[in-house]
């Protein structure tokens, strides 16, 4: 601990990456090992007894990954983190941290079709039961909360629908019922939110998105508090002795790092869903510029919004930033802009739509956000197409929707490049009018 | 370290075999219960340990937080530095006590965690240290004692 308080971007160039003690490197050393030697035989047998720190193997922790984990953790104001191989297996380490078969979890159902199905189809199939609310508003989401409900999850953004969620009051509701708010916070990146602050205990990221930045690796991360009372009772996992580490209890043990302990020497290890080193070296790289990047993709987006609002082909522009019923959480949770990913509809549906999406000449058609480039999908026949007419209503998603990510290019050109792709739209609109 | 245990599945053995194998420390249980643990002999009372060894630098306290006032008296009468309260270990009568009597206090905090975050044990761990420096520190001594 030091008396100064360093400030985003330094945190961001600097958090988790001292120079390297062993060689004196400036930048962060990949260390593209999958084991770690050990001193002695009772040092071996120290480390796997979770007795003493160190390193084993890249499956559990690795010193690049530790690095990207620590300033994750910084930057969000958490406690610590431990990173995965991707987005989705963030969240089902979450889960299974504090969830197992017979118990139940609430979430907004305003989410990621991928998370949709993962909590409906593949947790169901583990005995774990998610009920998810429609809107993702505090008193419907406090109403579907059960005895054996262990978490309540948001996202920050609702991907695709844009409905930023309250997290205050959301995290007032979980924790008057006992459990953890967990907030994905993949589309504001911890430079535009950071839910922590508003009093969520666990926020996860897709680092895939805006915390890599470049479209190059997969990478997900798990940040706690560290303010959560894991000792309290609600979760037996942790503060029941675990059958998978001799019987220790995470809660007594490890005290505000029982769950940030369980997931890596428990979850990590036995799902084996870890972040390669290589990965979280461009991870760590994308962190750098976080705060830069986030204001040109803020700056950007408003511009291309305010732009496809003025079009006579654009049937409704769907963005946080513009919109006048979230201003007030809009000045609140993300005072610095409302992200870059937003939708808008076209007259003339699905047809106009693939119209526009194959005239475009600068924009990647493509299944990502949060890439420097800027990117465009059709959520209804890609993101989202494994769900039914009914989960794609509740999740916000319509037939005629445009998922726009919008990147760091000049915004003149996205601009000339959008006019080409709703010409397009229009001649289809028209032809089918005549 | 007040209440460090024999069983290897108690965190005070954690802490105890974690301090003990760095190297740098130089800890001994206080458990009236117990001979010696990891072959450190253990002693029956603070007042016993400090007649044979000295004054501690630290008293460490793993106990139930109704049996502290004790412990912290015992800490006064043998001029101890400093107690430590481990996580939970919390009895508000006992630490106003330890403070009026001028000992350093600290309360439900972990002196394994709080050395690992010095020496590097947190950030391996993937823990926020709040360190930020730009300055190069050397690889800390082997466990066991020093590099061979």
């Amino acid at each position: 601990m030091q008396d100064h308080t360093f400030g985003f971007r330094t945190r961001a160039l600097h958090a988790g990456a001292p120079p390297d003690p062993a060689t004196g490197a400036r930048a962060l050393p990949l260390y593209m090992s999958t084991s770690f030697v050990f001193d002695s035989t009772e040092h071996a047998a120290e480390l796997f007894a979770l007795r003493t720190y160190g390193n084993i193997y890249s499956r559990i922790g690795n010193p690049t990954v530790a690095a990207f984990e620590e300033r994750v953790a910084s930057l969000e104001g958490g406690l610590g983190a431990v990173a995965t191989a991707s987005g989705l297996s963030a969240q089902l380490c979450t889960v299974l941290a504090l969830a197992q078969a017979g118990d139940h979890i609430v979430a907004s159902a305003n989410l990621y079709g991928g998370t949709v199905t993962q909590f409906t189809v593949t947790l169901k199939r583990m005995g774990i039961e998610a009920t998810l609310v429609p809107g993702g508003e505090p008193g419907p989401l406090a109403a579907a909360i059960r005895p054996n409900t262990r978490l309540l999850f948001t996202e920050t953004i609702g991907n695709p629908a844009g409905n930023i969620a309250d997290l205050a009051s959301l995290s007032s509701v979980a924790h008057e019922h006992g459990i953890p708010l967990v907030v994905d916070n993949t589309f504001a990146s911890p430079y535009l939110c950071r839910p922590i602050e508003w009093g969520a205990d666990i926020v996860i990221h897709s680092a895939t998105k805006f915390i890599g930045g470049h479209g190059t690796a997969l990478g997900g991360v798990i940040v706690e508090s560290g303010t959560f009372p894991w000792a309290a009772g609600r979760h037996p996992l942790l503060s029941e002795p675990s059958p998978g580490y001799h019987d220790m209890n995470f809660a007594e043990t490890f005290g505000e790092y029982a769950f940030l302990m369980r997931v890596r020497a428990e979850v990590l290890r036995d799902v084996g869903a870890a972040m390669s080193p290589m990965n979280a070296w461009l991870m760590v790289q994308g962190l750098e510029t976080l705060a830069f990047r986030m204001q040109g993709h803020c700056a950007n987006a408003v511009a291309i919004a305010k732009w496809l609002k003025s079009r006579e082909e654009v049937a409704w522009v769907s963005y946080a930033g513009l919109d006048d019923t979230q201003t007030d959480r809009v000045r609140k949770y993300l005072p610095h802009g409302a992200g870059s990913i937003f939708t808008f509809g076209l007259r003339g549906g699905r047809e106009a739509g693939r119209a526009f999406i194959e005239a475009l000449e600068l924009w990647s058609h493509l299944a990502n956000v949060g890439d420097a480039k800027s990117l465009v999908i059709h959520p209804a026949t890609t993101t989202h197409q494994q769900l039914t007419d009914e989960e794609l209503v509740a999740c916000g998603v319509s037939p005629e929707m445009i998922r726009l990510s919008v990147g760091l290019e000049d915004p003149e050109d996205l601009i000339w490049d959008l006019e080409n792709g709703l010409r397009a739209a229009r001649s289809i609109a028209t032809a089918a009018a005549t | 370290m007040i209440g460090a245990s024999p069983n290897t599945t108690r965190p005070s053995y954690f802490v105890f075999s974690y301090l003990r194998t760095r190297g740098r420390y130089d800890v001994s249980p206080i458990n009236p219960t117990t001979g010696a643990i990891d072959g450190v002999k253990s002693y029956p009372t603070l007042t016993a340990y400090a007649a044979e060894r000295g004054v501690p630098d630290i008293v460490d306290v793993f106990r139930r937080p109704d049996q502290l006032m004790p412990i912290v008296e015992e800490a006064i009468a043998i001029g101890a530095p400093a107690i430590w309260f481990q996580y939970g270990v919390i009895n508000e009568a006992a630490i106003k006590r330890a403070e009026e009597a001028g000992l350093d206090v600290v309360v439900d905090r972990c002196i394994k965690v709080e050395s690992a975050r010095f020496d590097g044990g947190l950030a391996i761990g993937g823990l926020n240290t709040h360190l930020i420096t730009s300055r190069r520190r050397h690889v800390s001594p082997a466990p066991g004692g020093g590099l061979r």
